[in-house]
């Protein structure tokens, strides 16, 4: 079961956050805080998955961000380091301009993706499918 | 409203535009304050914008619970926009812990029968993240009802909700679980997907429910045949692996259903070996499934073939290139060592090779795998390895790659000799990162291995030349030299030719004492090494004599009554001197000992009934001093493992063996002087003061016997070891006591010539009132007591 979803910059600062599991609003910062350093401090040589406290991270570095899942035991790390980069494929197709300005739109993919933990479609045009129509609703 | 709203990108912005935390702090406070203002009295047409930039700032960190009632406002508007950030707010915002949670269910309930299929997947959504358990159970037969509902989208979202409605209302399964059958024949990947997590989630939750999904493996076995081996087809295919995530969790379904089930097993047999040999390894993703297949394989009880298969699949990821399926590998064969040894065996090159990874996670997990892979035939090679790696592995591996080696060494080390000199190359690297018994256990083998004395003693001294900040090292080398000095200076020994001069040992004896790295422990180890030379090395003692004296006033009170004691060993006691500084007899148990001495040592430290067997050893030696006729007998502990602790000592714990010769124990004349004797002896004979705190039994030299003998007859002694019969405790096990116990018999003994000796218990550093000086004034008393025989007084 997928713990938590982040998007990291280099500098530390979190872009998005999702918790799939309830975490108290101040330990997340710490949470943050300290994933993010057992990842930044890694280099490119050493392997993606790091083990935390009873979770394990899986990350991927893409120009600038950092992409970290924590998951419990169970998962298959290789599984979820294939949806990562799944992930970041479709918002590269949605988005054609930095992601960053557009936050609620990036979780409603996050949401078309994963659900309570679970892993819901991994398929692009269905993802973006409700989406699309979203689009077409604001701008009629 | 005078200012104009941001909007949220904006918003962000100008969050990123801040240079300190306070900038960044003073702009969200200022829209913060907008953001309340607004919803209190704001149009309703912004408010989702309000909205989301208050979540925004709340995944900054900053408090926003002031939004959760615009959540509900939220959700309750007709429109999309409105709705769909309400649901996300209530997602973020709420959870069970607030009591404004259950006011949406209502909302919930609406959205979800109206049919507008966007809004009730947005309300499942949020459903699944926050759903309490009175939620859950209020809209059970909501969600029920769209999973059967012809819509995809709407269904797979239905499918995951009932996971989580089962996670918080276990009784709710019974009404999930007939459905699943019929959602296994859909094609759609997304409720395929869905399902099978659905159909996990209830297998772990009963066992009935693992009985009925067993009848489907034939079923799931064939969707993922299809899988397999039909072309890909582009819309799932993700690098020329069709659907991997679907793959992988059928076969992790596939896996809760086969476990220790042999039926189920048989018929993924086939299949397993088709998905591994199928797969295409060159991306990531065939790799991630091949992993999974392989976790099954090894969970089920599969055939012999193919658990072999299995671990040839791991020994090709550990050749890979990807550091990723590196690790992966580590772990999983780690798992499996236990289990099929043999196989992994095959793999050892291939995880020594991965010791020299610069990856800290890497190298740890080949550390482990390694250190289990270790067995008699490939003990030399792979010590080696580790040897290596050792001198070049971060700081925090050193300890357990250390103790590593030197448990792999004790068990199979194919000679002594091998094993001596592992320990030493281990020590010399490593020394500091070592446990504390590890002194132990080298002193214990070196005095063991007779014919080895001279060839430790040369390489203890090189290594000592060479560096002595290792304290460890410092201590088994300093005890070393001063036990087998002599052997050290003859020069003979083919194997090390090594010209040492007397006053080069003693030069570096006092350098060791004098430097700063040394601990007061190794400091003690010196003097005393020191101390023995003085028989061993020709010449006249005049240097150690002035080192000896020196130490008489050293402010560490340890090492000043050590230096105190010698010194009036070399004044009023010289012609003893020899005798008592005689060579240690040698210790005839090994290893087992060792894990004996442990719990010893353990129980020792946590006996609390310390208190009165101590208080009762105070009575006793107070009697002593009072000469009453009613002193008590110490309780009839089991003389047993004092063994252990006798073992310490380097007494011989078994009736003796191999006709070593007999300590015999003897009395002077002066009853003084005897106890002060007997206290030098335990100065010179224990190396290991940090190990057993509370008493230490004295050895005295044959020698020493032989010059007293006939003092000895009038007095009382007693067999100093018993035969032991370990794990016999008694029932208030204290050190003190027990040792009471063995020392101190009830009932007069009679002198038998063989084995006897004296054995006298005082504190050194211990948690009793007094120091030391006060222990020797009491015995002292008490020895004066020991000319009267006495039937009752025990010595």
């Amino acid at each position: 079961m997928i713990k938590f979803f982040l998007m990291v910059n280099k500098q530390g600062q979190t872009r998005l956050s999702k918790y799939y599991e309830h975490v108290e609003i101040n330990k997340r910062t710490l949470l943050e805080t300290e994933v993010i350093k057992s990842c930044l401090s890694r280099s490119n040589e050493q392997c993606s998955f790091i083990e935390y406290k009873d979770f394990k991270l899986i990350y991927r570095q893409y120009a600038a961000l950092f992409i970290v899942v924590g998951v419990n035991d169970t998962e298959n790390e290789m599984a979820i380091y294939e949806f990562i980069h799944n992930f970041v494929e479709v918002l590269d197709e949605y988005f054609s301009r930095v992601i960053m300005f557009n936050l609620d739109k990036v979780h409603i993919i996050l949401d078309e993706m994963v659900l309570n933990g679970c892993i819901v479609e991994t398929n692009r045009a269905r993802i973006l499918a409700p989406l699309q129509i979203l689009d077409k609703m604001s701008e009629s | 409203m005078v200012v104009p709203l941001l909007k949220l990108q904006d918003l962000i912005q100008e969050i990123r535009g801040a240079k300190t935390q306070a900038q960044e702090r003073e702009v969200i406070q200022k829209e913060c304050a907008h953001i309340r203002a607004s919803f209190r009295d704001g149009d309703p047409l912004q408010r989702h914008r309000q909205l989301a930039k208050l979540l925004y700032v709340h995944m900054l960190g900053y408090p926003a619970h002031f939004g959760q009632m615009e959540c509900l406002k939220l959700i309750a508007s007709p429109r999309f926009t409105d709705k769909r950030v309400g649901y996300l707010g209530a997602m973020l915002l709420l959870d069970e812990r607030h009591d404004a949670h259950l006011l949406i269910t209502n909302s919930i309930k609406n959205d979800l029968s109206q049919g507008i299929q966007p809004v009730q997947g947005l309300a499942l959504c949020t459903l699944s993240t926050m759903g309490s358990a009175e939620m859950c159970r209020d809209l059970a037969t909501e969600v029920e009802k769209l999973l059967l509902q012809p819509s995809t989208y709407v269904r797979k979202k239905a499918i995951l909700t009932a996971v989580h409605m089962i996670r918080k209302v276990p009784e709710l399964s019974d009404i999930f679980l007939p459905p699943c059958a019929k959602l296994l024949h859909e094609r759609h990947h997304g409720v395929l997907l869905c399902t099978i997590t659905l159909i996990m989630e209830l297998c772990e939750r009963s066992p009935a429910a693992l009985r009925h999904f067993r009848k489907m493996v034939p079923q799931l076995v064939q969707i993922l045949r299809m899988l397999v081996t039909t072309g890909c087809s582009t819309e799932h295919s993700v690098s020329g692996v069709s659907d991997p995530f679907l793959q992988v969790q059928i076969l992790r379904l596939l896996r809760i259903l086969g476990r220790n089930h042999e039926e189920s097993s048989e018929t993924m047999n086939d299949l397993l070996a088709q998905v591994a040999t199928n797969t295409d390894t060159s991306r990531n993703a065939g790799n991630a499934v091949l992993f999974e297949t392989v976790l099954t394989i090894m969970d089920i009880h599969s055939a012999a073939g193919l658990r072999v298969l299995a671990v040839n699949i791991l020994g090709r990821f550990l050749l890979n290139s990807d550091k990723n399926i590196r690790y992966v590998a580590l772990m999983s064969l780690l798992r499996l060592v236990q289990s099929d040894h043999s196989a992994v065996q095959r793999h050892r090159p291939t995880v020594v090779e991965c010791l020299r990874e610069t990856d800290a996670s890497l190298s740890r997990r080949a550390l482990e795998l390694s250190l289990a892979l270790v067995n008699s035939s490939n003990v030399r090679a792979m010590i080696q390895e580790l040897q290596a790696f050792l001198e070049s592995c971060p700081f925090d591996l050193r300890a357990d790659c250390a103790s590593g080696i030197l448990l792999a060494a004790e068990r199979f080390a194919p000679t002594k000799r091998w094993h001596i000199d592992t320990i030493l190359h281990v020590l010399t690297m490593a020394g500091t990162h070592l446990r504390d018994d590890a002194v132990a256990n080298l002193t214990q083998l070196i005095g063991g291995a007779q014919e080895l004395h001279a060839y430790s003693v040369r390489r203890l001294y090189s290594a000592l030349a060479g560096d002595i900040s290792q304290q460890p090292l410092v201590q088994v080398a300093a005890w070393c030299i001063g036990e087998y000095g002599d052997l050290l200076l003859e020069g003979n020994c083919e194997v090390e030719p090594l010209q040492v001069e007397g006053e080069e040992v003693l030069a570096l004896l006092e350098k060791v004492l004098q430097s700063q790295m040394s601990l007061p422990t190794t400091r003690g180890y010196a003097l005393t090494a020191l101390m023995k030379l003085s028989t061993r090395l020709p010449g006249d003692n005049y240097r150690i004599r002035q080192v000896v004296s020196i130490y008489g006033s050293c402010m560490d009170v340890e090492l000043q009554q050590r230096a105190v004691e010698y010194n009036t060993l070399f004044r009023k006691y010289d012609h003893m001197r020899a005798a008592i500084l005689e060579k240690m007899p040698l210790v005839e148990q090994g290893g087992p000992q060792v894990d004996e001495e442990a719990k010893e040592s353990k129980e020792a430290a946590a006996s609390v009934p310390t208190e009165p067997q101590a208080s009762k050893l105070l009575d006793l030696l107070d009697l002593l001093d009072d000469t009453s006729e009613d002193a008590q007998h110490p309780p009839a502990l089991n003389p047993s493992p004092e063994g252990t602790l006798v073992h310490l000592l380097d007494l011989p714990c078994a009736p003796p063996p191999l006709g070593k010769p007999q300590e015999k124990g003897v009395l002077e004349k002066e009853g003084e002087n005897v106890l002060f004797l007997l206290l030098c002896r335990v100065r010179l004979i224990c190396p290991f003061p940090p190990v057993c705190p509370y008493s230490m039994p004295i050895l005295v030299g044959k020698g020493f016997i032989q010059s007293c003998h006939s003092l000895l007859a009038p007095f009382r002694v007693f067999p100093l070891f018993q035969t032991s019969s370990p794990g016999q405790q008694g029932p208030a096990s204290s050190p003190i006591s027990s040792h009471i116990s063995s020392h101190f018999p009830i009932g007069p003994q009679t002198l038998p010539p063989q084995a006897l000796g004296i054995s006298c218990s005082f504190y050194t550093k211990c948690s009793f009132p007094g120091t030391s000086s006060d222990w020797l004034s009491r015995g002292r008393h008490f020895s004066l007591k020991c000319q009267m025989p006495s039937h009752t007084t025990p010595i």
